[in-house]
């Protein structure tokens, strides 16, 4: 008896062993030299299953920067900040053209930039911002949190409510993302032009049952509200179950106002079956303006320099389209007409 | 033997009641309404069905996480990510299987719930068979769990946007309490059944009090190990179903994050000893529920985004060191020399230590505040 239970135990601990290489390196997989007329680029990024962000955007990395387009580029893929340290040095050392960086860690690069500038490699940042002097690197091109929160807010400013009570959920307080989103509301608060009934986060991981207590909360404690801004997607559903429960109306033609960032597919969907009402992008692709510096530069034209950041579109009810969730959406489309609830 | 058994329950359930009673007290002193409840949309809606529905995860996790700490003396820091792969799993095998009925849900679930029980015997077997140490063998999969989870996902988090799914997440139609509530307590129901009518408990604390004697009296603490973790590993695909049915997505990113800590500390609240040995369940639920309690009471007193952290980790910690041995030890010394001296009869000059003494058996804990 003793002696199979051991047996089964050994084949649980094999069959899992196999897996775990399987899925460690599926991300990393790399392959032949450059061939002449291609252009060398090295990326250093963070792992796809960080977040669906990250996702789209590695896979956009891959599809842009592929030999097809005259590249002949390597992607490395982890959280790790040395490691993605040592993963520079090593594209520096194999003489890429063009280093592309999304830092795990805003500090501790200092080093390896100015060896990639003295080894007269390009360097771009791309998504994260890296703490150094800007004549370190050659550009970065970055989401405007800031301006995404201020077109949120300026989308909701104009709805013609005759007041307007928020809810506001923050993301990770300190990120980027939850800075630059919360501070289109608290300036729009210290104006006048809309009070803040709640303010609540999501915690760390942006959590969906956070979000969703925050609300509670405001609910039980019988608050009056009819804004919903919840800086990511995730936090903006939980906030509207947590309505749904509660039997409060919400969307087009309800009572609240639901505003989503980061353009999750499912979340496209719920605007355009008007469960929710706006959602403002936070687009992960970047490569394919990145390339269009390189190309530029090949036929004589200036690089861009210093902090460059993205165009990002939002979409209401009004405004939403199959061709825009097909496009610039992240993570899996539900189907058309489908609200997550 | 037996009374001092039921005395020993008693006061390994007073820390966590009194907590929650506290608890309770900030609440109602906040707003009388507190208990108050209505019917929306057919369902109970209040403060208590939001408690009951936001910590249902949470209770299932701490009960399997109470019997793993009991018999290996450690902790499962797994937990978390075991339910973001079996809910991975779940999701996965729903969407493929064609069309939604109660019955696919079924099947799909049976099937999370043996990766769940596979996942529990992966760690049982490094810590029971190959004695690595809880934490460590369960560190494992904490750190490629998410990966695992990620690519099941087929690097999409998918939507069970569906009625019956969100049913399972939210109220069935004609039931007035939300459906996660009603799958919390038929859990508990069966987990109490199954504790009652076999002698895993007992088997479990031997094991986890003296290996060695548990062993010479011919119980074979491998097999009980192995048997708590692969509990635990069914608590996790249980808790992930709830999860993902409540969340109507599967996220492999955040599903269930952090939640092995929250597990843990449920675990310590209801008076168990981390480090193995005898255990309550209910002091464990009684514990998840008052973390539950804790973070909506912040939220009702509507503390400080920032500082929100900060009052839950002071509030924990002030807890812990009530609760520690030390100061338990000392209470009961205190509490032991007032009464030797009221039986001795020395009459002292005033009467206020026998006023002392007269209100001390009430809140031996908080003698030393």
């Amino acid at each position: 008896m003793k002696k199979q239970f051991r047996i089964i135990g050994v084949l649980c601990l094999l069959a899992m062993l196999a897996l775990t290489p399987a899925v460690v390196f599926a991300a990393g997989a790399k392959e032949g030299a450059a061939k002449g007329g291609l252009i060398k680029v090295g990326i250093v990024n963070l792992p796809p299953e960080e977040s669906g962000y990250r996702q789209a955007n590695v896979e956009d990395m891959n599809v842009v920067f592929s030999k097809a387009n005259g590249y002949d580029a390597k992607q490395t893929n982890t959280g790790d900040n040395s490691e993605q340290i040592a993963a520079a040095q090593g594209y520096i050392r194999d003489g890429v053209d063009y280093l592309l960086i999304s830092a795990a860690n805003a500090s501790g690069w200092d080093n390896v930039l100015k060896s990639a500038k003295s080894a007269g490699v390009t360097v771009f940042l791309f998504d994260r911002l890296i703490q150094t002097d800007p004549s370190n690197f050659q550009a970065a091109l970055v989401s405007d949190m800031a301006a995404e929160g201020n077109t949120a807010v300026n989308w909701l400013l104009s709805q013609g409510l005759s007041s307007y009570k928020v809810i506001l959920i923050r993301g990770q307080l300190g990120s980027a993302a939850e800075l630059g989103r919360s501070a289109a509301v608290l300036k729009a608060r210290d104006a006048g032009k809309l009070s803040i009934v709640a303010d609540g986060t999501g915690g760390d991981s942006w959590s969906l049952e956070e979000a969703r207590k925050v609300v509670e909360a405001a609910i039980t404690a019988g608050k009056d509200f009819n804004v919903i801004y919840a800086e990511n997607d995730g936090m903006a559903q939980g906030a509207v179950q947590a309505l749904a429960a509660a039997g409060i109306t919400h969307g087009k033609n309800g009572k609240v106002k639901i505003i989503g960032f980061d353009f999750n597919r499912f979340a496209l969907r719920n605007v355009q079956a008007g469960y929710w009402d706006c959602d403002i992008q936070c687009s992960p692709r970047q490569a394919a303006e990145i390339s269009s510096w390189i190309k530029a530069k090949a036929t004589g034209a200036a690089l861009p320099s210093g902090i460059v950041y993205q165009k990002e579109i939002f979409v209401d009810t009004a405004t939403i389209t199959d061709d825009i969730i097909a496009k610039f959406g992240i993570n899996a489309d539900p189907g058309k007409g489908v609200v997550t609830k | 033997m037996s009374i001092a058994k039921a005395k020993a329950q008693g006061t390994q359930l007073f820390l966590p009641l009194s907590v929650l009673a506290i608890l309770i007290v900030i609440n109602l002193i906040k707003g009388a309404d507190y208990f108050s409840m209505s019917v929306i949309n057919g369902a109970l809606y209040g403060n208590i069905p939001n408690i009951l529905f936001g910590a249902s995860e949470l209770v299932i996790l701490a009960i399997g996480m109470t019997l793993v700490s009991a018999s290996s003396r450690g902790q499962d820091i797994s937990v978390g990510v075991a339910g973001a792969i079996t809910s991975a799993v779940f999701v996965q095998v729903l969407l493929n299987s064609g069309n939604i009925t109660w019955l696919t849900i079924g099947l799909s679930f049976l099937v999370s719930c043996a990766v769940g029980i596979a996942i529990g015997a992966f760690n049982g077997s490094l810590v029971a068979i190959f004695k690595v140490q809880p934490m460590v063998a369960t560190l494992i999969l904490f750190t490629a769990g998410r990966s695992i989870a990620f690519m099941i996902d087929g690097k999409l988090s998918p939507v069970l946007a569906n009625d019956l799914t969100s049913q399972l997440g939210g109220v069935i139609p004609g039931v007035p309490i939300q459906t996660p509530i009603i799958l919390t307590v038929l859990f508990i129901a069966v987990v109490a059944l199954f504790i009652k009518t076999t002698n895993l408990k007992l088997y479990a604390e031997s094991v986890g009090i003296n290996e060695k004697a548990a062993r010479l009296n011919g119980i074979d603490p491998a097999k009980i190990k192995f048997l708590t973790y692969m509990i635990l590993g069914l608590c996790s695909a249980v808790a992930g179903f709830i999860a993902v049915t409540k969340a109507g997505r599967h996220d492999s990113v955040n599903i269930l994050k952090f939640v092995e800590m929250d597990a843990i500390l449920a675990v310590a609240i209801g008076g168990n000893a981390l480090s193995g040995g005898t255990f309550s369940i209910a002091g464990s639920i009684i514990g998840a529920y008052t973390i539950e309690v804790l973070s909506r009471t912040l939220l009702r007193l509507e503390v400080g985004t920032e500082t929100i952290k900060a009052f839950k980790a002071a509030f924990i910690i002030v807890l812990m060191i009530i609760a520690s041995p030390v100061v338990r030890a000392y209470a009961a010394k205190a509490l032991r020399w007032v009464r030797s001296r009221m039986h001795e009869g020395i009459v002292l000059d005033t009467g206020a230590l026998e006023a002392a003494a007269a209100s001390n058996p009430n809140a031996p804990a908080k003698k030393e505040e």
